[in-house]
C-alpha cells in the first residue's frame, strides 16, 4: 500500500513542475508540451489511485482521457499552425 | 511468492517514479525547446511505461491486466507520435535549434 502512494506523490510532482513550465515557456510550443505531458501523467495518475482504493474501474476513464488526450493534441498543433481546422471546401 | 511479487512491483515503480521526476526537472531546467522536448519524451516512454509494468504485477483478477495491457500499448503507440508531430510543428513555423559552433580541428 506503501508503494502506490510512493508512485501517487511521484507523479504529483511531476504534474507540479510541468506547470510551471506551461506558465513560464515563452513560445506556444513549450506550453503545448507541458499540456501533453499533464495529460499523460493524468492517466498514470488515475491508474494509482484506482489501484490504491481497490476500485478498479477506473481503469476505463484512463483509457478513454489517453485517446482524447492525443487527438486534442493533434488538433490544436494543426490549428496553431494553419489557423482553421480542416481543409475549406471553396 | 507474495513477497516477491510485492519486491518486483516496489522495483519498478521506483525507477517509473525516478524518471518522471527527472524529466520533471528536465523541462524545467534545459535552456531551449528541443532539448525540453527531450525530457517530455523520457517521461512519456520510460516512467509511463515502468509505472504501469510495476503495477501489472499487482492485479488480482485477468481483465484488469487485459485492461493496463491496452492502456501501455496505446500509449506506446501516441506518445512518439504527438512528439514527433510537435517537433515537426515547430520546425514549420521557424523555431531554430541552438547548434554547437565550435570549430573542431
Amino acid at each position: 500500500m506503501l508503494m502506490f502512494y510512493v508512485a501517487a506523490t511521484s507523479v504529483l510532482i511531476t504534474i507540479i513542475l510541468a506547470m510551471i513550465r506551461a506558465m513560464l515557456g515563452p513560445t506556444v510550443f513549450d506550453r503545448v508540451l507541458a499540456l501533453n505531458m499533464i495529460g499523460t501523467k493524468t492517466v498514470l495518475l488515475i491508474c494509482v489511485i484506482g489501484f490504491l482504493t481497490g476500485r478498479t474501474d477506473f481503469l476505463d476513464l484512463a483509457l478513454l482521457y489517453s485517446l482524447m488526450n492525443f487527438i486534442g493534441m493533434v488538433a490544436l498543433l494543426r490549428f496553431s499552425e494553419f489557423g482553421s481546422f480542416g481543409q475549406e471546401k471553396s | 511468492m507474495e513477497l516477491a511479487l510485492d519486491i518486483v512491483s516496489w522495483i519498478f515503480l521506483i525507477l517509473g517514479a525516478f524518471f518522471s521526476i527527472v524529466g520533471g526537472i528536465g523541462i524545467v531546467r534545459f535552456p531551449e525547446f528541443f532539448s525540453r522536448l527531450h525530457g517530455g519524451g523520457i517521461t512519456d516512454t520510460m516512467g509511463a511505461g515502468m509505472l504501469i509494468i510495476g503495477l501489472l504485477f499487482q492485479v488480482k483478477h485477468p481483465l484488469v491486466g487485459v485492461k493496463l495491457m491496452m492502456i501501455l500499448f496505446f500509449l506506446i503507440m501516441t506518445s512518439p507520435a504527438s512528439c514527433h508531430a510537435l517537433a515537426k510543428s515547430a520546425i514549420s513555423q521557424n523555431v531554430k535549434p541552438t547548434l554547437d559552433d565550435r570549430k573542431r580541428k
